[in-house]
């Protein structure tokens, strides 16, 4: 019925609107899809065809020639189990951390709350900046060490902001009032009713710090000296931006093959690095936008 | 009488409840570890280091290092650079996802909007390292898929990311193909919370939908707006460090230098402490003093602030 009266109501020109509309959002569709296409196509296409630039849509002569390489690559390899600590550690250290800080805030009697959350915000608005903060790091004597990459950006502001308001709309204070009464300590109440119920918050900060410690690079470019500790993202930097491709597996064959491959190498490289997160998306994008809204609502 | 027993009520309930206040420490003590004590740290901008000596008997110089940065030939470029990568992003980059929500808002199609939105979304997880790579595979000078579909095209190769008139727009436009579809969404949410009885008044006038976007979309989601806008003019001096660094090279130096990566390259890697982090400091300073100008201007024009 509805429908039926838009139908009647809808004018010529608001058609053509609505055409218009349809049209830009495809156009903005296939510009957004078509280099994400692309890359994952080239991936899977022959080291030859990708250097004679013949790929244009789908996989030109398929072969898994760039990923065969790249499982043999030792630098790869390493990074790849550097990140995939990085992540697990730092996440769990953050996510703690975060909690930590966000539920006693959440609380109405918790006496300094305003005082605490002003020391926290403010970091947003002002920073010691890019050196002293080096100096910080380094007088702890993290340079170069792993915790480098795990401590000194463990907590987002940002985060512990969305943590504060989900705990403080979803844990309703006759709970807490009743947890009192019974003797319930604040860390049993935490660990058996809070944590329980929020869920949804936790999905979020562990999916937020975990894609952000996977792609982070500036940490380990500045913190980091030795190779063996460097993260996926540090190798990429080495082996597609800065170009340096040569390695030992490559050395034996011819120099048009060689560079055929390193040129492969880099479309294989890049899908490899963001099919983790990729990969997870479609099914957090939903907690994703929730966090952001959360946050935003508290603005 | 009274504010003795509020008093009593408080170190009661302080007592009750310590374990709340033991767990905060940790993270407490991160905040005042590292980022407040790099703030103390920042009196390096008013001494001469000496490593030997360490910062606090380092000898103070004033503002020796904040003249010499303005009396520095690359005073001017860094700041005109910085502002200016930073204002062509706003310029373009605020209104498309603001544009891009209301379009969305218009779809009916359930299953459309939601691939739209799923697919835009989508390049927000690429890392700055990935999105780097993306855009010098894309761009490269003989293999890059843009110049071989030029020279199809009978065209001769352009080397992109060689001509320093092109970076600012290599860095804006990657941008706003990776962040569009996320910041978008803070904007649809906004659309979804607008009165529904404001459409049907519309509706019961004749409104087209053009006139509908313009006299109820926009402004029911002008508080979003203006609170981003704040947001967005607030850290134009804080541009990011990440992608300018990596999209630098030689041949663009001249455009692509801005003052986040000279304050890496004089600090860490020639190791110029004090002169880094006078740089650094200059650079946090205008940006507060921004944020808190431009949050004034919105309290004075309109009703909404972030403070």
């Amino acid at each position: 019925m509805a429908a039926a009266t838009r139908k009647i109501k809808e004018s010529t020109g608001d058609r053509a609107f609505l055409f218009a509309v349809y049209a830009i959002l495809t156009v903005v569709l296939v510009v957004v899809l078509y280099p994400l296409l692309y890359i994952i196509s080239s991936s899977l296409s022959s080291p030859a065809a990708v250097s004679a630039g013949r790929v244009w849509l789908w996989p030109v002569d398929f072969s898994l020639k760039g990923y065969e390489t790249l499982f043999h690559n030792p630098q790869v390899l390493t990074g790849y189990g550097n990140s995939l600590f990085y992540t697990a550690a730092g996440t769990l250290i953050s996510v703690t951390l975060t909690v930590m800080l966000a539920y006693p805030l959440s609380r109405r009697t918790f006496a300094g709350r305003n005082a605490l959350m002003m020391i926290v915000t403010f970091t947003m608005l002002f920073s010691g900046g890019l050196i002293p903060t080096y100096m910080v790091v380094k007088e702890l004597g993290m340079i170069d060490s792993r915790w480098a990459l795990l401590i000194p950006n463990a907590v987002w502001v940002w985060q512990v902001i969305i943590a504060r308001s989900f705990f403080q709309s979803s844990i309703l204070e006759e709970l807490v009032e009743a947890s009192d009464m019974d003797g319930c300590s604040d860390l049993r109440f935490m660990a058996s009713v809070v944590l329980p119920l929020s869920k949804p918050i936790l999905a979020v900060l562990l999916l937020m710090y975990a894609v952000g410690q996977w792609n982070a690079y500036f940490d380990a470019l500045i913190y980091l000296k030795t190779a063996d500790k460097f993260p996926l993202q540090l190798i990429l930097r080495s082996i597609i931006i800065q170009n340096n491709s040569g390695n030992s597996i490559m050395d034996a064959m011819k120099q048009v093959e060689r560079q055929q491959l390193a040129e492969l190498l880099k479309y294989s490289l890049i899908v490899v690095a963001t099919l983790p997160v990729l990969l997870i998306y479609p099914f957090v994008q939903r907690h994703f936008v929730q966090g952001m809204l959360v946050g935003s609502v508290k603005g | 009488m009274e504010a003795a027993g509020k008093r009593h009520g408080l170190t009661r309930s302080i007592a009750r409840h310590w374990q709340l206040y033991l767990i905060v420490v940790p993270p407490l003590l991160f905040f005042l570890i590292f980022k407040y004590y790099p703030m103390l740290n920042a009196v390096l901008a008013f001494k001469d280091y000496y490593v030997t000596k360490g910062i606090w008997d380092s000898p103070w110089v004033g503002f020796k290092n904040f003249e010499l940065f303005f009396e520095n030939p690359m005073f001017w470029t860094l700041v005109k650079n910085t502002l200016f990568i930073s204002f062509y992003l706003l310029l373009a980059g605020f209104p498309i996802p603001i544009v891009l929500a209301l379009m969305l808002n218009e779809v009916r199609s359930r299953k459309f909007k939601r691939a739209v939105q799923l697919v835009t979304f989508a390049p927000y997880f690429i890392s700055t390292v990935v999105m780097v790579s993306i855009i010098m595979l894309f761009l490269a000078p003989r293999l890059g898929f843009v110049n071989v579909f030029l020279n199809r095209l009978g065209l001769d190769s352009v080397n992109f990311l060689g001509s320093p008139g092109m970076f600012s727009s290599i860095y804006v436009w990657s941008d706003i193909w990776q962040t569009a579809g996320y910041s978008a969404v803070i904007y649809l949410a906004a659309l979804a919370a607008v009165d529904p009885t404001l459409y049907e008044a519309a509706k019961v006038d004749g409104a087209s939908r053009f006139q509908k976007i313009v006299n109820v979309d926009l402004p029911g989601i002008l508080p979003t707006v203006t609170i981003l806008l704040i947001l967005n003019v607030g850290s134009v001096m804080a541009i990011g460090f990440e992608k300018i660094y990596l999209l630098q090279n030689n041949l663009n130096i001249a455009n692509s230098e801005i003052i986040a990566t000279y304050v890496y390259r004089i600090g860490l890697l020639n190791a110029n402490y004090s002169f880094a982090t006078a740089v650094g400091l200059f650079n946090s300073v205008i940006n507060l003093v921004l944020l808190f100008s431009v949050n004034a201007l919105a309290r004075r024009f309109s009703r909404s602030s972030i403070w």
